[in-house]
């Protein structure tokens, strides 16, 4: 069969700079270089290359780029190359379309179409280098009411909660979807930082229960490695519903991932299919999801807050109502941006909704309903810098989740090829000659650099505001403007528009 | 503890068997839920009728039930015994991975779903009568036996096995011709090879003074899926 697709990118070597050190032949994991004896020189094949920059920045005389290939077919507004291609994929094997990482289309970002506030004569602002900013945050239920005693002394007994020296956690990544050294990096830059980490849906590995004051461990519709000594051994445990890169279907890590360690942590045999389902299957309704609630919480003698994530979908804040009343503590809500280790293209790019907006309409209900203070609210998909976190705890958010964001300060460069299981930075692969490029102190230093400065950042924006705690500035929208919004959009944020009072 | 029509809060009675060291009988429990979740050790003995989610992850102790139990009994289950002089709910031992269920009646929609083993963790679900749809859905290991104490035509319902990529299901009955998945194999036992199921059927009719010859008598089907990998040849790259 004649292979109708073109190469998506294009290798340019400067052979004036070239030394034939072949350093990316042996970085490059899709084997794009090789040295050509009878040239003697070096050559790529262009057709293998994911663009993951790995040869870019190795290459120790900066001879190499990757561009976009400049091959074009006959343009078309309506027929892009990318559906032409796609089907060419289809035609030849038949399959469903596998991708990961984020939705890369051009859907608007509202993070970007809105803008922050900031004091001027009238309140002044609050420099954080002189004075203190708080950015601690606790996450779980707030009672409603104080008990006293005769010698007025509280008595109200507070639910259990997490506390996060700063407003960002690590969101749901399994060992299996990514590497062994990847998570230990994020376990080790979470207690460093006093935030949380969680393990996703593949169990946690007997090595990281020494982070267990910094870990929130997932339980999911395949409930892999899920037994009460996992539960007990997490700080919080998250309930996963869904996940914003793919809506209303499940997980599914093929089986020749599942091997030697991965295989252990999940408990299940070597090269077998690891499937979780779409639903959970004993979760029907809200009152379903209470007993799954009550069963962990039970298990744990209450001692630890229950998150239940879930994927903006249309009628998110409905289900975010319901959600506040099953017990739950605190609800994750990942937008239709969120990364993944592998989903459906058409279901990745096509369905669920932006986060902006999922969580402006279910704060807003949540508050209308009078029970916003039951559960926190956790914003993930996609969180990519620090004014992000402001704009989301402006719009409602307790806290926000990052999870490709961790990865690229790790090096990751969203080259969106995970599912091959090839990762030529040592993240999402578990073939061990590419793990140990991933050395997991430098990786939690980076973590830890980027969240630091990030959180200066925080406290600068604050400040900015008048403003000194994150406490004051959760739901605090009078903070927010949007610009080039409709009525509508505005709307549904909650939010103002720039140049309004 | 003796409920005498008083309801107790979960927590309250699991606090209960807790301190008592594991080792409990409950009177008169009229659809307490969460009961035992995640014991370790001791035998709760319940007389009545347990509520939801009985012995929900629950991790090495023993849970008898003189009386029927409601849906999700042993829920992500590790490890343990739970056996039920009576007829269970939906969901039965819902993604367990370790412990043995006997169950003397028959179980509801979904039992044995997503149940899978590792190494020596290997959970068994015995069930004495019949089973609802959607047996050993997305069930990746173990070994569920329907025992169809009663000989009835259909022991087994339709969608059993939907889904399935690992473990073992087998039934007694006389001539299989439940709907059954495509992805499913199904073949009838022959002479030795009952042999690797004999020790469960034994143990379920010691626990119900059932006969064994009975039990073991007539034709018997066991149901595996035909891969571990169901899912490899759906996807393309992009
Ligand atoms: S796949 Fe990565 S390492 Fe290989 S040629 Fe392309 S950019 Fe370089
Ligand atoms: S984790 Fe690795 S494979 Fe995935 S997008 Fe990042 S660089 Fe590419």
């Amino acid at each position: 069969m004649i292979d109708f697709n073109v190469a998506p990118f294009e290798v340019v070597r400067d052979y004036d700079k070239c030394v034939n050190c072949r350093v990316c032949e042996r970085q490059c994991s899709n084997e794009v270089h090789h040295y050509e004896e009878g040239f003697g020189k070096m050559i790529s094949d262009s057709t293998k290359c994911v663009d993951c920059q790995r040869c870019v920045c190795l290459c120790p005389t900066k001879a190499l780029k990757i561009v976009p290939n400049q091959n074009s077919f006959r343009p078309n507004a309506n027929w892009q190359q990318k559906y032409l291609t796609e089907i060419y994929k289809q035609a030849e094997s038949g399959g469903v379309l596998l991708s990961s990482m984020g939705n890369p289309e051009p859907f608007p970002v509202y993070f970007d179409k809105i803008l922050i506030n900031a004091s001027q004569v009238t309140n002044p602002s609050i420099d954080p280098l002189r004075e203190p900013m708080e950015t601690r945050v606790f996450l779980g239920a707030k009672p409603q009411t104080l008990q006293r005693d005769e010698k007025g002394n509280i008595v109200t007994k507070l639910p259990p909660r997490l506390k996060l020296s700063m407003p960002v956690m690590f969101s749901a990544m399994s060992y299996g979807s990514i590497s062994y050294n990847a998570h230990a990096a994020l376990a080790r830059a979470a207690e460093k930082l006093g935030i949380y980490y969680n393990t996703g849906e593949g169990g946690l590995h007997k090595d990281f229960y020494k982070y267990s004051a910094n870990t929130v461990v997932q339980v999911a519709s395949g409930r892999f490695g899920v037994h009460k000594d996992y539960l007990e051994s997490g700080a919080a445990i998250e309930i996963k519903i869904g996940q914003g890169a793919k809506p209303g279907i499940g997980g599914h890590l093929p089986g020749a991932k599942i091997v030697g360690d991965v295989s252990k942590t999940r408990m299940i045999p070597e090269g077998s299919d690891a499937v979780s389902p779409a639903p959970h299957h004993d979760i029907y309704s809200i009152e379903d999801l209470r007993q799954l609630v009550y069963s962990i919480k039970e298990a744990t003698e209450y001692k630890k807050p229950v998150i239940v994530k879930i994927a903006a979908v249309h009628n998110v804040a409905a289900i975010a109502s319901g959600i506040a009343r099953s017990g739950a503590d605190i609800i994750a809500i990942d937008g239709f941006r969120g990364g993944t280790g592998a989903a459906p293209t058409r279901i990745r790019d096509n369905v669920g909704i932006p986060i902006e907006l999922a969580l402006g309409s279910v704060d807003q209900r949540l508050r209308e309903e009078n029970i916003r203070d039951n559960v926190s609210l956790v914003v993930a998909g996609s969180i990519r810098c620090s004014s992000d976190v402001v704009k989301a705890i402006c719009l409602g958010a307790d806290a926000v989740y990052i999870g490709s964001a961790a990865l690229v300060s790790m090096g990751c460069h969203l080259c969106r090829t995970c599912n091959l299981g090839k990762c030529n930075w040592g993240i999402a692969t578990q073939r061990p000659d590419l793990v140990k490029r991933l050395n997991p102190d430098l990786a939690a230093e980076r973590l830890i650099n980027m969240l630091t400065g990030w959180n200066h950042e925080i406290q600068e924006m604050m400040g900015g505001m008048g403003i000194n705690s994150i406490e004051a500035l959760r739901g605090n929208r009078l903070m927010l403007r949007g610009v080039g919004l409709n009525e509508r959009e505005l709307q549904v944020l909650g939010i103002k528009h720039a140049g309004e009072v | 503890m003796k409920f005498n029509g008083k309801t107790y809060a979960a927590k309250e009675i699991n606090d209960a068997i807790k301190a008592a060291g594991g080792d409990a009988t409950l009177k008169e429990v009229l659809g307490e839920r969460f009961i035992a979740c995640g014991l370790k050790s001791g035998v709760v003995t319940i007389e009545g009728t347990p509520g939801n989610a009985l012995g929900a992850y629950l991790d090495g102790a023993e849970i008898r039930v003189r009386g029927n139990g409601q849906d999700a009994v042993g829920d992500t289950m590790n490890d343990g015994k739970i056996v039920v002089f009576g007829s269970v709910g939906d969901t039965l031992g819902y993604a367990m991975r370790g412990g043995k269920i006997f169950v003397r009646d028959n179980v509801g929609y979904r039992a044995g779903v997503h149940i899978k083993e590792y190494g020596e963790k290997k959970p068994v679900i015995v069930i004495g009568g019949r089973a609802g749809c959607f047996l050993g859905e997305y069930m990746a290991g173990g070994l569920i036996l329907v025992l169809n104490k009663e000989n009835v035509k259909d022991p087994i319902d339709d969608y059993t096995g939907v889904g399935m990529y690992g473990g073992k299901i087998l039934v007694r009955a006389h001539l299989l011709d439940t709907l059954l998945p495509k992805q499913i194999k199904c073949k009838r036992v022959e002479g030795q090879e009952l042999a690797e199921f004999t020790p469960y059927i034994k143990e379920y009719a010691e626990e119900f003074g059932a006969e064994f010859a009975a039990l073991t008598k007539g034709d018997f089907y066991l149901l595996t899926p035909d891969s571990s990998n169901p899912y490899k040849r759906l996807y393309t790259n992009n």
